[in-house]
C-alpha cells in the first residue's frame, strides 16, 4: 500500500476551542495524516475549530474530503468550524466544488475566533 | 494517436509521487503559454486522475505502472494528456461525478477533471487496463465554479 505522508500542524488553544494551522500540499498522500489530527482534536470536544489554511498553497479532493468529514463531525457535536486564511488554489478547488458556500470561511485568524 | 508524445512519464501507483508529477506538469504547462491558474487546473486534473487509479484501480497497491503522455496540440493550441494503466476496468459510462447537493466526503475527483479540462474520455484498453484522455485548450473559457 501507498504510505501516507505525515503533515505537520501547528496548533493554538482558543478560549472556546483550537486552531489547527496544516503546512504544505494536502493530496492523497498526506489527507490520511490531517484526518487522523483533526479526528484526535475532536475527541477533546472543542466548541470551535478553526483550520487555518494560509501554508497550504495546494489540496486535492482527499483534503477537501477531510474537511468536509471536520465539518461533519463538528455540526454532529454541536461545535462550529471556521475556515480561514485560504491560498487562491484552495479557495479555487472549494468553489469548484460548491462547497464555498457550505463551509464558514473568514479572511484570517482573528476574525475566526471572534465570528 | 498519430503521432509520438512529446514527453513521457512511467510511474509507480504511488501517492508520494503525485507532488512531484504536478510540479513537472505545471512547468510544462507553462511553457506551452497556459497562465498559472490554468496550469494548477491542469495540475489538479491529473493529480485526481492519479489518486483514482491508485486508490479504486489499483486499490491503493504502489507496485503498480502508470503510464503519462503529454502533447503539445497546435491549431487549435492547447495540451493532451494521455493516462494509461492495468488497472480494474470500469465501464466509462459509469464514471460520473456525483451530484455536488449530496454534502459528504468524496467522489469529487470526477467533478473536479470535468470541470477543469475541455474535453474528457475514459476507455477501456484492448490489453487491459484503463485510459483516460484530457485535453485543455489555450483560450478556452475560463473554468466556472459549479452552478
Amino acid at each position: 500500500m501507498s504510505k501516507s505522508v505525515s503533515v505537520t500542524i501547528q496548533s493554538e488553544k482558543l478560549p472556546d476551542g483550537v486552531v489547527l494551522a496544516p503546512s504544505g500540499e494536502i493530496d492523497l498522500s498526506r489527507s490520511p495524516s490531517m484526518r487522523a489530527q483533526v479526528a484526535e482534536v475532536m475527541k477533546t470536544a472543542p466548541k470551535r475549530l478553526v483550520i487555518d489554511l494560509s501554508g497550504v498553497p495546494y489540496m486535492d479532493s482527499s483534503g477537501v474530503a477531510t474537511l468536509v468529514e471536520a465539518l461533519q463531525s463538528t455540526r454532529k457535536c454541536g461545535a462550529k468550524l471556521l475556515l480561514c486564511a485560504l491560498t487562491p488554489r484552495v479557495r479555487s478547488i472549494l468553489e469548484i466544488s460548491r462547497l464555498d458556500t457550505v463551509f464558514t470561511i473568514v479572511a484570517d485568524r482573528a476574525a475566526a475566533s471572534s465570528d | 494517436m498519430s503521432h509520438s508524445p512529446d514527453l513521457s512519464i512511467q510511474m509507480l501507483s504511488r501517492t508520494s509521487l503525485l507532488a512531484p508529477v504536478r510540479c513537472m506538469l505545471v512547468s510544462f504547462a507553462e511553457r506551452i503559454g497556459f497562465d498559472e491558474t490554468a496550469s494548477g487546473h491542469i495540475a489538479l486534473a491529473v493529480d485526481e486522475a492519479l489518486a483514482n487509479v491508485i486508490r479504486h484501480g489499483y486499490s491503493g497497491r504502489d507496485d503498480c505502472r502508470v503510464w503519462l503522455h503529454f502533447w503539445e496540440l497546435h491549431e487549435p493550441a492547447g495540451l493532451r494528456i494521455v493516462v494509461e494503466d492495468y488497472a480494474r476496468q470500469v465501464d466509462p459510462e459509469l464514471i460520473r461525478g456525483r451530484d455536488l447537493s449530496d454534502i459528504r466526503p468524496g467522489g469529487l475527483g470526477v467533478h473536479l477533471i470535468r470541470s477543469t479540462m475541455d474535453s474528457v474520455r475514459f476507455e477501456k484498453r484492448r490489453e487491459g487496463g484503463m485510459r483516460l484522455t484530457l485535453e485543455k485548450l489555450l483560450g478556452a473559457a475560463p473554468v466556472q465554479s459549479a452552478a
